[in-house]
C-alpha cells in the first residue's frame, strides 16, 4: 500500500519505474557493446583474436588505407544508389497505393509485405539462382535459346548488389512515405489546381514538401542498412565484389584482427551519424525553402 | 450574358445520379445559393462548376464560355472549401500568394494584392502566421482571401461557415454579405441552412435529389414554395393530410379527419377533387385561442406541449385525428389569458392565403 501510495503521489517515478526495463536492456546489449567495441578499436590485436590492452591510433590509420578506403567510398557509392533508385521506385507507389479505396489500399500494402513472410537468406538465394553467370535463370535461358552468345553481366558485381538492396529495402522506402501521403488531405491538391497550378506545381509546391518527412524516415531505412550491408553483397557479389560490411565481418571472423574491425565499425557508425544529421537538417530546411513562394512576403 | 449557366448538366458516379439534368442561370454579381439537405447534389454542382468533376452529360458556361472538360487550374473561379484546405506548410501570406505566383502576376503586384487581400478580411500583420496558428474564423478569413485576391469572376463557397460556431457564423454571414456587395463578384453558396441561405441570398436554389425544385427570392421560396419538399425544407412548416372536397377560385376546401369544416388553401400545382393532398401552412401564421375566430381555418385541438424558446413560445397541438400542429406566437404581443397549458383545449386559427394544397 505505501508504495502505491508513493507512486501515485509522484507520477514522474513511476514512469520511470516503467522504463527501467527497456533502458535496462539497451544498456546492457546496445550501449555497453558499442562502447567495447570503441574501446577495441584503440587496442592491439592478439595473435589469434581478442585484443591485448595496449592503447594504439594504428587501427585507424590503417583505415585510410587505400584499399580500404575505396572500399568504403564503393559502399557509399552503392548505399546512395540504392536509396536513389528506392525513392525513384518507390514514391509513385507509395502515391498509387494511397490515392486507393481502403480496401484495396490495404490488400495493397499486405501484398507489399507478403515476400518479408519468407526467410531473408532465401529470398536472396533465390535471386542468386536468377542472376548466376551460366546457370541462372535468365543468362540459362538466354544462352540455350541462342539469343547470346556470352552470359550479361548480371551477377557478381554492383548491378547484383544494387538490385538485391533495392528488392529488400524498397518497402521500407514505400511504407513511411505512403503513412505521409496517407494523411495528406485530398483538398489541398483540388485547392492548388483550383488556384491555377497545373499539375506539375500542384505536385512541387504541395505533394513533396508535404511528404518529405516520410521520404527522409524512407531514405533513412534504406540508407542505413545498405552502407552496412553484408550479406547481400556476400552472395550476390559472388565473392568478387565486396562492401565495407563484408570486411568488416572478415576483419572478426576470417582474419581474427578485432581491433582493426572495431575501427572500420567505428567508421562506419560516424559516417551514418554524419548522413543521419545531414538529412534531417536538409529536410527541414528543404521542407522551408520549398514552402517559401518564389517571392519573399 | 450569365455569370455562369448550366444547360441540362448531369453527373453519375456509378449507378448513383448526383446531378439530374440541371439548368440554371446565374447573373453577374448575384449571391446565389444552392440549399439543401446533405446528398441533394449541391455540393457535386457546385465542383462540377469549378472543373474537380466533369459532367457526365450537358453543358456548363462560365461567362459566356463553355467549360467543356477544362481543368481546375483553367477556370476563372475560385473557391473556398468547406474545411478550408489552406496549405499547412505555407504561412498566410504565402497562402493568398499561390493563385497569383501561378498565374504569373509580377512580385511587386502580388505583394500589394497580397496586402490588400488581408487588409480586405481583417488579418494584416498575421501574414507571416501558420495556418495552425489560427482561430477557425481566422483560418475561414484566409481561405475567402485566397480565392478573392485572384479577383475570378466566380467565387464559389462550399458551405464554408459549417464549422464554426452559432455567433461567428452569424457575424461572418453579415460580413460575407458585406464583402461580396463591396467586391461586386458573383458569388455561388452552398449551403444545408436554410436560414443562412435566406439571410445572405440575392436568389435561392432549392436542391433535392439531384434536382433543382425551386429557384427564386428569399421571399419567394418561404412564402410560395412550389412543392411540398421545399415548404418543409424552408423554415418550420405545418403539413396536415386530408381530401379534396370542393375546388373553387385557386382555392380547395380539404376536409381533414374528425375536424368540424373543411379547411381552405390555395391550390398550386393541379390539385384535382377527390385527391389526398397535404395542406401546408407556417407555424408563426396560427393563433391560438380558447374560441373559434370569425373567418379564415378553425380546427379544435388539445395542447400536447409547450416550448419556451425567449422570444416565442411554440405550442404542439394535437387534433382530433392524431395529427399535430404546431403553433408560435410572439411572447412579447401576448396577454397572460393568451398563455396555455399542456391539456388545455384550444382553437387554433389561420389565413386562408398562407395555406397551401399540394398534391403528392
Amino acid at each position: 500500500m505505501h508504495i502505491a501510495k508513493t507512486l501515485r503521489r509522484y507520477p514522474a517515478l513511476s514512469a520511470w519505474l516503467l522504463l527501467l526495463p527497456a533502458v535496462g536492456w539497451l544498456l546492457l546489449f546496445f550501449i555497453a557493446p558499442l562502447f567495447i567495441v570503441l574501446a577495441f578499436s584503440f587496442m592491439q590485436g592478439a595473435t589469434y583474436g581478442g585484443v591485448k590492452a595496449v592503447f594504439t591510433l594504428s587501427n585507424y590509420a590503417r583505415v585510410i588505407d587505400p584499399l580500404y578506403l575505396s572500399t568504403f567510398l564503393r559502399s557509399l557509392y552503392i548505399a546512395i544508389l540504392t536509396t536513389a533508385i528506392c525513392l525513384l521506385l518507390g514514391f509513385p507507389l507509395a502515391y498509387f497505393i494511397a490515392t486507393r479505396p481502403q480496401r484495396l489500399r490495404y490488400a495493397l500494402l499486405l501484398a507489399l509485405m507478403v515476400p518479408f513472410w519468407t526467410n531473408f537468406l532465401i529470398r536472396t538465394y533465390a535471386w542468386l539462382t536468377i542472376l548466376r553467370t551460366n546457370t541462372g535463370l535468365i543468362n540459362g535461358t538466354l544462352l540455350a535459346l541462342g539469343v547470346i552468345q556470352q552470359p550479361l553481366p548480371l551477377f557478381g558485381n554492383d548491378f547484383a548488389i544494387v538490385l538485391g538492396l533495392v528488392y529488400g529495402w524498397l518497402p521500407d522506402m514505400v511504407l513511411p512515405i505512403y503513412a505521409a501521403l496517407e494523411r495528406l488531405d485530398r483538398s489541398l491538391l483540388e485547392a492548388a489546381s483550383d488556384l491555377y497550378a497545373p499539375r506539375s506545381r500542384v505536385f512541387l509546391r504541395v505533394i513533396w514538401p508535404l511528404s518529405l518527412p516520410g521520404v527522409v524516415a524512407g531514405a533513412m531505412l534504406v540508407f542505413i542498412p545498405s552502407l552496412g550491408a553484408f550479406v547481400i553483397p556476400a552472395i550476390l557479389g559472388g565473392g568478387k565484389s565486396l562492401m565495407i560490411g563484408n570486411v568488416i565481418s572478415n576483419q572478426f571472423l576470417t582474419a581474427r584482427d578485432w581491433p582493426f574491425g572495431s575501427a572500420l565499425s567505428i567508421l562506419m557508425m560516424a559516417v551514418m551519424l554524419a548522413a543521419t544529421l545531414i538529412y534531417f537538417r536538409s529536410a527541414t530546411h528543404s521542407q522551408a525553402r520549398t514552402a517559401r513562394s518564389e517571392v519573399d512576403l | 450574358m450569365y455569370a455562369v449557366e448550366l444547360k441540362e448538366v448531369s453527373k453519375h458516379f456509378g449507378s448513383v445520379t448526383a446531378v439530374n439534368r440541371l439548368s440554371l442561370r446565374i447573373a453577374d454579381g448575384e449571391f446565389f445559393s444552392l440549399l439543401g439537405p446533405s446528398g441533394c447534389g449541391k455540393t457535386t454542382t457546385l465542383r462540377l462548376i469549378a472543373g474537380f468533376e466533369m459532367p457526365s452529360a450537358g453543358e456548363i458556361f462560365i461567362g459566356g464560355n463553355e467549360q467543356g472538360y477544362l481543368p481546375a487550374n483553367r477556370r476563372p473561379v475560385n473557391t473556398v472549401f468547406q474545411h478550408y484546405a489552406l496549405f499547412p506548410h505555407m504561412s498566410v501570406a504565402q497562402n493568398v500568394a499561390f493563385g497569383l505566383e501561378m498565374s504569373g502576376v509580377p512580385r511587386r503586384e502580388i505583394q500589394r494584392r497580397v496586402g490588400e487581400a488581408l487588409e480586405m478580411v481583417h488579418l494584416s500583420g498575421l501574414g507571416n502566421r501558420k495556418p495552425g496558428q489560427l482561430s477557425g474564423g481566422q483560418q475561414q478569413r484566409v481561405a475567402l482571401a485566397r480565392a478573392l485576391v485572384n479577383r475570378p469572376k466566380v467565387l464559389l463557397l462550399d458551405e464554408p461557415l459549417g464549422a464554426l460556431d452559432l455567433k461567428l457564423r452569424k457575424a461572418m454571414q453579415v460580413e460575407l454579405k458585406a464583402l461580396q456587395h463591396q467586391v461586386g463578384i458573383t458569388f455561388i453558396y452552398v449551403t444545408h441552412d436554410q436560414e443562412e441561405a435566406l439571410t445572405m441570398s440575392d436568389r435561392i436554389g432549392v436542391m433535392h435529389k439531384g434536382s433543382l425544385l425551386q429557384v427564386g427570392s428569399p421571399q419567394e421560396v418561404y412564402e410560395a414554395p412550389q412543392t411540398r419538399f421545399v415548404s418543409d425544407f424552408i423554415g418550420d412548416t405545418n403539413h396536415l393530410d386530408g381530401l379534396v372536397t370542393g375546388l373553387a377560385n385557386g382555392e380547395a376546401a380539404v376536409q381533414i379527419r374528425g375536424a368540424q369544416q373543411p379547411v381552405r388553401a390555395l391550390t398550386v400545382n393541379g390539385v384535382r377533387l377527390g385527391q389526398q393532398v397535404t395542406v401546408a401552412f407556417r407555424p408563426e401564421k396560427v393563433l391560438l385561442d380558447r374560441q373559434a375566430q370569425p373567418d379564415g381555418n378553425t380546427l379544435a385541438g388539445r395542447v400536447v406541449d409547450v416550448v419556451y424558446t425567449g422570444s416565442s413560445t411554440t405550442y404542439l397541438v394535437r387534433l382530433q385525428d392524431g395529427q399535430q400542429v404546431m403553433a408560435r406566437q410572439q411572447n412579447a404581443a401576448v396577454s397572460p389569458q393568451m398563455r396555455f397549458q399542456s391539456g388545455d383545449l384550444v382553437t387554433l386559427s389561420w389565413p386562408v392565403h398562407a395555406c397551401k394544397a399540394f398534391a403528392e
